[in-house]
């Protein structure tokens, strides 16, 4: 709320001094663009611009999480159950975890191309290591006793690993793509800054070049909107299908 | 040959004995308590016993097999906490017993699936539980947990179960009425028992014998350098009073 205030009196005090200011636009202002974006189709493709960078932002975003949270599960469960793979695999997760995905950027592009595929490996580079990390730790942190119980029932380490450890794992998943999400969206907008022709990114910093902010502000809340419910439709999810973790993740 | 014969095994952790040649040996049937001082190594020898770890010398065969090397169905075990899992309602805990060894991922569908869950009703029914059928252990009272492992233990027919020290955290009404479940069970089943407790009543009340785990030594130089073993093995039976039955079975002529 302070901020919105702050806001109001900064974009007022400018435009007394520069009504044409474009910097601080009014609120006003931003409501009108904002209907005007959301409803109004593009002169040229007739497709409505708004929309069209929000599903390709978010198909970009979808592919590269999936993929990420899919080749975590694998390696988290390997890792955690195995001594064997974590003496051999936990370095080498540890030192990619070191590497800043931005400054991979470039490669992923010229190896890549500058289509949708390297977009969706920047954001799965970027936040594997991660989850990789974090379901690893939980898994290893299942208390022996569960598996000597599931051992003395006759379960094999395939049957552990999936009727015991699997399950456990899958809610903190759950947690740390809540916590992932945020740099997911940051490897998004940077690899649709760099190269895109469509994106909420790709449009922020497209209509950069003409001072544009009253668009810019609409983008930025509307990301900020997006993020916040995808957050919520994954602690929705968590709560349901996973009532027994009770520890709200 | 007795049904669990444990021959002179010893452990030690980094050079450091806790178990120092201990031998015993019990019958099917037979309730076993274990007592002893915190940190002598009754656990370390629970987990002998379940091939969780293998002596670094000696050896334990039950029913005349060769030593197991890792623990498996022959063997159940319920621990002090974490013993039923907690992502399962109690129902598919029951189920999970008898899907987790099915096969080699460990699940069960179509038929089998229909009677496994058929197993854990009758079982849920028979022990008190089913009226919580499908809630999560984390809702239950820790007596109920407890008697959830246990049948839960139970349902894999183990030929000995294993009980480290399973209602130490459990108040001293709630233990009353387990101890009444276990006996109630071990009646039904016959089951071979070896129990961990700290309660020394507890281990005379539900025990056929009470194993003493101690240091047979002691040196004041270094407390470490000898391990644990048996140092007493009472007969626990008709209240802990020997001889009671012989002198009621036994006709000897009473001369006046
Ligand atoms: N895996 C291990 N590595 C090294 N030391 C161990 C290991 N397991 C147990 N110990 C040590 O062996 C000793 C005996 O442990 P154990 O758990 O068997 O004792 P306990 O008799 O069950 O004690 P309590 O009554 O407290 O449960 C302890 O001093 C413990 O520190
Ligand atoms: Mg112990």
């Amino acid at each position: 709320m302070l901020v919105l205030l702050a806001y109001g009196i900064g974009s007022e005090a400018r435009r007394a001094v520069n009504p044409a200011d474009k910097v601080l636009p009014a609120p006003a202002q931003i409501v009108e663009t904002a209907q005007r974006l959301i409803t109004q189709p593009d002169k040229r493709s007739g497709d409505i611009l708004f929309w069209t960078d929000t599903a390709a932002s978010l198909e970009r975003l979808g592919y590269g999480v999936a993929i990420a949270a899919g080749i975590a599960l694998v390696f988290g469960l390997v890792i955690g159950i195995l001594p064997i793979a974590r003496t051999m695999l936990s370095p080498f997760v540890n030192v990619l975890s070191m590497i800043p995905p931005l400054a991979i950027l470039p490669i992923l592009f010229i190896m890549l191309g500058l289509g949708e595929v390297s977009k969706v490996a920047l954001i799965a580079i970027g936040i594997t290591p991660f989850l990789i990390r974090d379901l690893a730790q939980r898994v290893a942190e299942l208390p022996p006793e569960q598996i000597v119980k599931a051992q003395t029932l006759g379960a094999t380490s395939l049957a552990i690993g999936l009727r015991v450890a699997l399950p456990q794992a899958l809610p903190r998943l759950l947690g740390s793509l809540r916590l992932s999400l945020g740099p997911a969206w940051l490897f998004l907008i940077a690899a649709e800054a760099v190269a895109a022709d469509a994106g909420l990114g790709y449009r922020i910093f497209l209509v950069r070049r003409y001072l544009a902010m009253d668009v810019i502000l609409t983008y930025v809340i509307w990301i900020t909107l997006l993020a916040f419910l995808l957050d919520l439709a994954l602690r929705l999810v968590s709560r349901f299908a996973f009532p027994w973790a009770e520890e709200g993740l | 040959m007795s049904f669990v014969e444990v021959e002179r095994i010893s452990q030690s952790y980094g050079g450091r004995p806790i178990l120092d040649r201990v031998s015993t040996s019990a019958e099917e049937g037979e309730f076993v308590s274990i007592v002893g001082a915190s940190g002598c190594g009754k656990s370390t020898f629970l987990r002998l016993l379940l091939a969780q770890e293998l002596p670094t010398r000696g050896r334990i065969s039950i029913a005349g097999a060769p030593p197991a090397r890792e623990p498996g169905p022959d063997r159940g075990v319920v621990f002090q906490r974490y013993s039923v899992f907690p992502h399962m309602s109690v129902r598919q805990n029951l189920v999970a017993a008898s899907a987790l060894g099915a096969n080699f991922w460990g699940g069960l569908f179509g038929a089998k699936c229909k009677a496994a869950q058929k197993v854990a009703d009758d079982a849920l029914d028979r022990i008190g539980l089913a009226h919580v059928a499908h809630a999560y252990p984390s809702a239950l009272s820790g007596g109920m947990q407890q008697r959830l492992a246990i049948a839960q233990a139970l349902m894999a027919r183990p030929k000995i179960l294993l009980l480290d020290e399973p209602f130490g955290a459990l108040d001293p009404g709630t233990r009353i009425t387990m101890h009444a479940f276990l006996m109630e069970l071990r009646a039904e089943t016959g089951m071979t028992v070896f129990m961990v407790t700290h309660d020394l009543a507890e281990g005379f009340k539900l025990g056929d014998r009470v194993l003493v785990f101690d240091k047979p030594r002691w040196d004041p130089a270094d407390p470490n350098a000898v391990g644990a073993t048996i140092t007493y093995d009472f007969d626990a039976r008709d209240g802990g009073i020997p001889f009671q039955r012989l002198q009621e079975t036994t006709h000897v002529p009473i001369e006046l």
